[in-house]
């Protein structure tokens, strides 16, 4: 079903006069009102009302996480406190988070955009929509939520965790949409067989799975194991959370932008030149509807290209493909962005903790894990396993803390951590995605 | 006086690394008076009472290990029946904890010789000694 089936099936002239008139707004309002952009335009010599057809748009300088973080907390606002609504962070150490804000509209908005993907995925009014991702700072949980109540389901705000309980309330409610992580998903397979329940069984049509790259394969084996379609979602908080793009059930492939709200590019994440489409690069997005938050060619760092093709499903917003992987060294673990920087900068808040570490991540029953190897040195090391048990935990809870992933910690002799030359080897990611 | 210096190792918790050590003993021609080796399920503690501690230290580094030093106190324990009890006893009533306690393998005469590591390790030595307990101090250990 397509939930607004005039913006989603307007044609392409249509669509690029309202990206044309939206984008001129918005850079004239975040020139007026955000210190930031102003700054960073004139700096390159260009004004909003250079924009004349959306090629321009290339003439204007990116906006990198960095960016963000240098204005924490609300240094990228464009509206002034009172008219934000909510406000939502990914993880971060203090400091480093990158926080941002939705006004009254936006929340509407976002609404009305996690509505059209729902119904893009298969959901309807009369659905009952079991949302499994994490409630609070993150954007999934809540923005799954808001568009469920939008499009008039019933949700079950279960959130992650408990997965027993999880199986048990699907056994009970019948839910018939699932909305969580591709590997959430997984393990609650795993655990609904070991407690007797067979998803064949179970009322589920589609699953709407998000928040980390995951491949054809693992869609094979999730519409396998969980009897139901499997449908990518894609978004991120600094864009505006879940539902920037998301595929059609009917098709399967690709997932369309919500182009009257976001502008997409493809650059060469090094050289920042635009790739024409078809061709694979970085992602980069403008916003051109947001009130609090507008971002301007932002970097999300996320590797995938576009097809302008015309797709069964009647939708005329481009369709990105899968995202492949990233132009940085960012972690996706369980749902949750983590950077090695950050889990170093925790290790080194701990005294005597050596910057000697290595990162290992590996899917175990379909969950992520993370296992920190840290190397012992004198300033740490301590004749009782008590005070070497201590620093363990303490890292272990650091990390749980700040970035909100649980990983296990391990002491390792001096100098076992590979360094190829000379420069250690920081990440080990085993996962088979 | 009284105290006794043990040299301790960090050891990742997999095969060969304790005969790493042993080895890098030999090779340096150290003998082992006294160890005892505290094990989690990813790493371990050796400590060691040796002949030559400041050899072994060395060695011990350059070839890689993080190595600690730490004093303990060596009792002579009367081999009876509550020949432990009594010292024990003695610092429990002194609010003295042990950390942990290991044997010694060699005997003092008659008597067992005990290493202990205290968390309050002079006010240990000063009771026991009013108490007229023996402490074998660290030359006569490293002699033995």
């Amino acid at each position: 079903m397509i939930y607004n089936i005039e913006f989603e099936t307007l044609p392409r002239e249509a669509i690029e006069a309202i990206q044309l008139r939206r984008l001129k707004d918005t850079l004239e309002r975040v020139y007026a009102t955000v210190p930031f952009y102003r700054k960073k335009f004139d700096e390159v010599g260009v004004r909003p009302s250079n924009i004349k057809t959306l090629a321009d748009l290339r003439r204007f300088p990116f906006t990198v996480k960095q960016d963000l973080r240098d204005n924490y907390p609300f240094g990228m606002f464009a509206v002034p406190m009172d008219n934000v609504v909510r406000i939502h962070a990914s993880s971060g150490t203090t400091g480093q988070a990158t926080v941002v804000g939705y006004t009254a509209r936006d929340i509407k908005m976002w609404s009305e955009l996690m509505a059209r993907a729902l119904a893009a995925g298969g959901a309807t009014r009369g659905d009952i929509i079991h949302n499994a991702y994490g409630y609070g700072l993150f954007t999934g949980g809540l923005g799954v939520h808001y568009g469920a109540e939008r499009l008039g389901a019933s949700v079950i705000p279960i959130s992650g965790g408990n997965t027993k309980r999880q199986v048990q309330i699907m056994r009970d409610f019948g839910p018939t949409i699932l909305t969580c992580t591709p590997s959430y998903a997984l393990h609650l397979a795993e655990v609904a067989e070991q407690n007797g329940i067979d998803f064949s069984g179970l009322k589920f049509r589609s699953g709407i799975f998000g928040a980390e790259p995951w491949s054809e394969e693992m869609r094979k084996e999730i519409e396998r194991k969980l009897h139901m379609h499997a449908i990518d979602i894609y978004g991120l908080s600094e864009v505006l959370g879940p539902g920037v793009s998301i595929e059609c059930v009917e098709a399967k492939k690709g997932l369309h932008i919500a182009e009257d709200h976001f502008i997409p590019e493809i650059i060469d994440p090094k050289t920042g030149e635009v790739l024409p489409d078809g061709e694979v690069g970085e992602l980069v997005f403008t916003s051109i509807v947001k009130e609090a938050f507008p971002v301007i060619r932002y970097r999300t760092r996320d590797i995938t290209s576009l097809n302008r093709e015309p797709c069964i499903c009647g939708r005329t917003h481009v369709r990105m493909n899968k995202v492949s992987g990233r132009s940085d060294d960012m972690l996706i673990i369980r749902g949750v962005n983590v950077f090695p920087s950050q889990i170093e900068s925790l290790l080194m808040d701990i005294k005597g903790v050596e910057p000697h570490y290595q990162l290992v991540v590996d899917r175990v029953d379909n969950l992520d894990t993370l296992t920190i190897m840290v190397e012992v040195g004198e300033a740490t090391f301590s004749d009782e396993v008590r005070k070497l048990q201590d620093i363990e935990r303490k890292i272990a809870k650091n990390i749980k803390e700040f970035l909100g992933v649980s990983a296990a910690v391990k002491l390792a002799e001096p100098r076992s951590i590979a360094r190829s030359e000379g420069k250690a080897q920081r990440i080990i990611d085993r996962r088979k995605i | 006086m009284g105290k006794l210096e043990q040299i301790s190792v960090f050891l990742e918790n997999q095969p060969g690394r304790l005969c790493e050590v042993t080895r890098i003993l030999v090779e340096a021609n150290i003998n082992i008076r006294a160890l005892s080796l505290a094990d989690t399920t990813d790493f371990g503690i050796l400590r060691l009472i040796v002949s030559d501690n400041e050899k072994a230290r060395k060695e011990l580094k350059a070839n890689g290990f993080t190595v600690g030093t730490t004093d303990v106190v060596a009792v002579e324990v009367s081999d009876n029946p509550g020949g432990l009890h009594y010292i024990v006893k003695l610092l429990k009533n002194v609010n003295v904890n042990i950390e942990y306690m290991y044997a010694f393998v060699e005997h003092s005469g008659r008597n067992a010789i005990i290493i202990f590591r205290f968390d309050n390790i002079d006010a240990a030595l000063k009771h026991l000694k009013e108490s007229g307990v023996r402490i074998v101090d660290g030359e006569m250990v490293y002699r033995m």
